[in-house]
């Protein structure tokens, strides 16, 4: 427990080979089996086709248009949910009968699927991008206001009656006693939101037709084009991936003082 | 007494309060895509009758218990494999980063093609989606055990059942725990939207048929039950979870007393 780092610096190499050991085996699977006809290909086309149907996509503005309006729902969406997250989880947290007065009413909202707002979204707002955003938001937004309700509990009690004691302003006990223990989980609540509010930005584009890359792979399958089906999904995939590593980076960087990212105690 | 009088009064103060808003708000509402909610209330029986339930509400819950019943099986496994092995972590871990990166929905499309728009095509989505959380979350404690509890494993000579049964997958199950509550939200959402875009029957489909057919009512009551739905389920996770880590959250509380 005490190494919970199990990765020297000298050990990247092999681990970095290894990774790319594993992708190019897939890769090789995904080209072999349905040239062999293990798959149908008709289903699975190999990755070399897809791979050719991902460069073609590329030089289209249409496919430019719509990961630009995928990015900007889900951006949107993800910046929303943060500050409203915040915003609300802290002025809840941070008195105890408001708390407890919410805290049953989030129980009961926050299970319910955003996807069983579809139907009345599109009657009421219609099928643009508000509509996708509306279920973005409120998907990634109960991520963000959960993990920042437990930080503001997670609080010492010894410095929030030290604060008390010396009189500090609301203002200046949320920056200097509130806001320290509550960062790292926002940050998780963030990483957490950034993942959900791109599924709901995917699923808004596919099921309720917003502009976007869900809605160009809804439009490749109806039209049977199954290998820029493919080559959408993935580009879908890799925002994700991205999405991941930026998140963790922003972690690291936020959190650079804080004691579960210097490594000086198992977190 | 006061006290358990006061902590109901909390616990229902807000609801209550907001649910009369709603009430009294839409109470005069003309508006016909927001009827109002005496009206949702008074519809809600008559459109979720016996006949809708079993035709299309109990085969959503079936289909969503079965797929994520083998994300589960299909998740652990793999996981514990996976995690076992530093090897096979390194080499796995792009992939698996990647593909549970893939937002679910979108490999709905794919899954009509392959296996039609039945059962197995639904089952199938809500697999794919569900078993990443599970997986990642798997590994992640399966690496994380406790490394003295390891080699006392290996110095007693314990056979590799028990060893899995007792040791790893204990140790493991806070995190199997975590990953298969976010596999469950995601579960239920792959559950409408694959019903959504493709089916005969089914609670999103029955949604969906509403919302076409301008039945605004029944299908704010439809809303309203996925809502029900999806509190439901959340409330028997939490007590499974309660029974399944009942050691762990008692560590957990004297480790805090302790300190």
């Amino acid at each position: 427990m005490t190494r919970s780092r199990h990765l020297p610096s000298g050990a990247g190499c092999p681990a970095a080979l290894l990774g790319l050991g594993g992708l190019a085996t897939f890769a090789l699977l995904l080209e072999v089996l349905p040239r062999a006809g293990v798959l149908p290909a008709d289903y699975f086309p190999p990755a070399s086709r897809i791979a050719l149907a991902l460069l073609d996509e590329f030089g289209q503005p249409a496919f430019r248009e719509a990961l630009g309006d995928t990015l900007l729902t889900w951006v949107t969406s993800l910046a929303i949910a943060v500050g409203a997250g915040i915003a609300v989880g802290v002025a809840i947290g941070s008195t105890p009968l408001v708390r407890d007065l919410t805290a049953s009413t989030i129980e009961f909202l926050r299970p319910i699927p955003s996807v069983a707002l579809i139907p009345g979204l599109i009657v009421l707002l219609g099928t643009g991008m508000e509509s996708t955003l509306v279920i973005a938001v409120y998907a990634s937004f109960w991520q963000v206001l959960v993990q920042v309700l437990y930080g503001v509990a997670d609080v010492d009690p010894v410095a929030r009656e030290t604060a008390h004691s010396y009189r500090l302003k609301a203002r200046h006990r949320i920056r200097y006693v509130v806001w320290p223990t509550t960062l790292p989980y926002v940050m998780t609540g963030i990483r957490l939101a950034a993942a959900v509010a791109l599924i709901l930005t995917i699923t808004g584009e596919l099921v309720i037709g917003t502009p976007g890359l869900g809605k160009k792979i809804d439009v490749a399958y109806s039209s049977g084009d199954v290998p820029s089906m493919y080559a959408l999904i993935a580009v879908t995939g890799l925002i994700g991936v991205l999405a991941n590593v930026v998140t963790r980076r922003a972690e690291r960087w936020a959190l650079v003082w804080h004691p579960s990212v210097r490594g000086e105690s198992p977190a | 007494m006061t006290s358990a009088l006061r902590r109901a009064a909390v616990f229902f103060a807000l609801p209550i309060t907001l649910l009369a808003i709603w009430w009294f708000a839409s109470a005069g509402s003309t508006d016909f895509l927001m009827p109002p909610l005496a009206k949702i209330l008074e519809v809600f029986p008559e459109t979720w009758s016996r006949h809708r339930l079993t035709h299309d509400v109990a085969p959503s819950l079936i289909r969503l218990a079965v797929g994520f019943a083998g994300a589960l099986l299909i998740g652990i496994g793999a996981g514990v494999v996976i995690g076992s092995s530093r090897v096979v972590r390194l080499f796995a871990e792009p992939v698996l980063e990647f593909l549970r990166a893939i937002p679910p929905p979108a490999l709905v499309p794919i899954f009509i093609l392959v296996a039609g728009i039945d059962n197995v095509m639904k089952v199938l989505v809500i697999i794919s989606g569900c078993v990443w959380p599970i997986v990642l979350n798997t590994v992640e404690g399966v690496r994380g055990a406790d490394p003295v509890l390891a080699e006392t494993c290996r110095s007693y000579r314990i056979g590799e059942m028990l060893r899995l049964r007792m040791f790893v997958l204990r140790s493991a199950s806070p995190q199997i725990v975590t990953g298969a509550r976010q596999a469950l939200s995601i579960g239920i959402i792959l559950m409408v939207i694959s019903e959504m875009k493709a089916a005969s029957e089914g609670l999103g489909f029955t949604i969906r048929e509403f919302q076409t057919g301008y039945q605004f009512p029944q299908m704010w009551s439809g809303v309203l039950l996925l809502g029900l739905i999806g509190v439901v389920l959340s409330l028997l996770f939490r007590v499974a979870e309660n029974r399944v880590l009942v050691w762990y959250h008692g560590q957990r509380a004297a480790a805090r007393v302790s300190r």
